[in-house]
């Protein structure tokens, strides 16, 4: 097929366009605020899994970066009184180029004031099951997935890298060099986990290990501190991604230096931190939870195809 | 972040894990191999990976292997060409590019099933690795002569049963009743099937 031509078909098209109809409708009757905030900003973040684009600036002007999620201007308007919002935007992740990956994509990311992650996972379930007319939905913790599945548990000290290592070895084969902890876990998550729930319908993974916290805030279970993080699958696909947000500005600005410490640790340029993002915590973040959510996954679910090329009017190759 | 550069005397490209294309040919553990499919995951807001499966050129095993993103392979001096069969002395078989006259001589191993449908003048694709023939490919048809069958039975049509055939190359085929010695047959080397009567030429 020649380059010029679209990779999503007519069809996909039109239900593309009725999906964004529905998300809309679903906000706006809950009496969500629908905001839009700018694409390329001066500041960005520095998580150690997510390559933003860097546009240099011209003379003067400082350099900017695309978004990789609206997250921070989002909390920005959170912090100024907005309420309740959600944006449906652009995102862009440098190199996320694959099946089920495009480094240009559309999210669906909302907050909740006053909620919590686990009334955010209900939402999202009510969402997706208006979405794709499912029903039924499970919650696993991040701990009792991969000791019901691997028969190992992640958050115990006792869990060497080296045992993590052997049994990522032991499962997938030849590793890369010099994993540490948690690209082990990921590992053992993307090739062993997300196979296995395949065919458990909608299952959120919650209480991620500290070190996966992002920007959600820790919390107590049981004899060890966890991150307040869920990730929505479906089908074994990872849809959403939410916090109970981390609102605490001190905390926060230590999550976002040890991010920087990890991309320092992999050889990563590190990132600035974002000194708005900190001086809207600082005049104060409401207490909210947060989600995200690939619409263009979500739309491949919809439309029961194997690729997010097929859902895009022009996937990463033709743009 | 270049974990899997393996140094070499040739000076071929690196490719990074996002140029991994089908078809692609890389070294890896010392041994050139092709790119059969490269997956790109990425847990939650974990690390990212490429899941790639590569066929070994060498052992023709099917290997996967997982890299992190942005691990570079170095490329394998690997190429496909057409090649004349010329003649064979019990270690080489000898084979030529018309259009050069470069000859090229594969081994047992690399001639591998192939040497069953060797025949002068025919055309092969030989998979030069380092400039030394990795692979030998037969056509898809060949046109061989029988050299010995059992006499054909007169008024047999073409459907019913079948008998073995030598063809001149040595293999053993299958062939309707009423095919006789000495006539030329269209074989398929996919699956060493008889195909037909040849064609008048």
């Amino acid at each position: 097929m020649s380059e010029w031509f679209p990779s999503a078909s007519p069809e996909s098209l039109a239900a593309r366009a009725e999906l964004l109809r529905v998300l809309r409708r679903f906000f706006v009757d809950r009496g969500v605020l629908e905001v839009d905030t700018p694409l390329l900003s001066q500041g960005t973040i520095p998580d150690a899994g997510i390559d933003a684009f860097r546009l240099p600036g011209e003379a003067d002007e400082p350099d900017r970066y695309l978004q990789t999620s609206p997250e921070s201007a989002m909390k920005r308007l959170l912090a100024a009184g907005a309420g309740d919002i959600f944006q449906i935007c652009k995102a862009f992740r440098q190199g996320e180029a694959g099946r089920h990956h495009n480094p240009e994509f559309t999210l669906l990311e909302w907050y909740r004031v006053g909620s919590d992650h686990a009334a955010l996972m209900r939402e999202v379930a009510e969402l997706l099951g208006i979405v794709l007319k499912s029903d039924g939905w499970q919650i696993w913790p991040y701990r009792a997935l991969f000791i019901e599945l691997l028969g190992v548990d992640p958050l115990d000290e006792q869990t060497s890298l080296t045992g993590l290592t052997d049994l990522a070895q032991s499962r997938i084969g030849v590793l890369p060099e010099s994993l540490d902890r948690d690209a082990v876990l990921d590992l053992l998550m993307s090739h062993c986990i997300e196979p296995e729930i395949s065919d458990w319908g909608m299952v959120f993974v919650t209480d991620f290990p500290l070190s996966q916290a992002a920007m959600a805030r820790c919390i107590p279970m049981g004899d060890v501190d966890v991150a307040a993080r869920f990730e929505c699958y479906l089908n074994g696909k990872e849809l959403a991604n939410g916090y109970w947000e981390q609102i605490d500005p001190d905390a926060l600005a230590a999550q976002l230096h040890a991010e920087n410490t990890r991309r320092q640790q992999r050889g990563l340029p590190l990132r600035p931190i974002d000194g708005r993002l900190l001086a809207a915590h600082r005049h104060g973040l409401p207490e909210c939870a947060g989600v995200a959510l690939g619409v263009d996954r979500l739309l491949a679910l919809k439309l029961g195809v194997e690729g997010v090329a097929e859902t895009i009017s022009f996937g990463w190759d033709r743009a | 972040m270049i974990a899997f550069l393996l140094s070499g005397s040739s000076t071929m490209p690196n490719f990074s894990t996002n140029e991994f294309k089908p078809g692609l040919k890389v070294m890896l553990d010392g041994d050139p191999c092709s790119i059969l499919e490269n997956e790109f995951v990425k847990p939650g807001k974990g690390q990212a990976f490429n899941r790639v499966k590569l066929r070994n050129l060498k052992s023709g095993r099917v290997w996967e292997r997982t890299f992190k993103s942005g691990d570079t392979l170095e490329g394998a001096d690997v190429m496909d060409v057409d090649l004349e069969y010329s003649y064979t002395d019990g270690e080489f078989w000898h084979f030529m590019d018309p259009s050069t006259y470069e000859q090229f001589g594969a081994d047992r191993d690399a001639v591998g099933e192939a040497e069953k449908w060797l025949k002068e003048q025919e055309r092969y694709e030989i998979t030069l690795y380092n400039g030394t023939p990795l692979a030998v490919i037969p056509p898809n048809f060949i046109e061989l002569e029988i050299t010995e069958t059992d006499p054909g039975l007169k008024g047999d049509t073409a459907q019913g049963g079948s008998k073995p055939a030598t063809l001149s190359t040595g293999a053993v085929v299958r062939v309707p009743l009423f095919i006789t010695e000495g006539e030329v047959i269209r074989v398929d080397t996919r699956t060493g099937e008889y195909v037909s009567r040849a064609s008048k030429s």
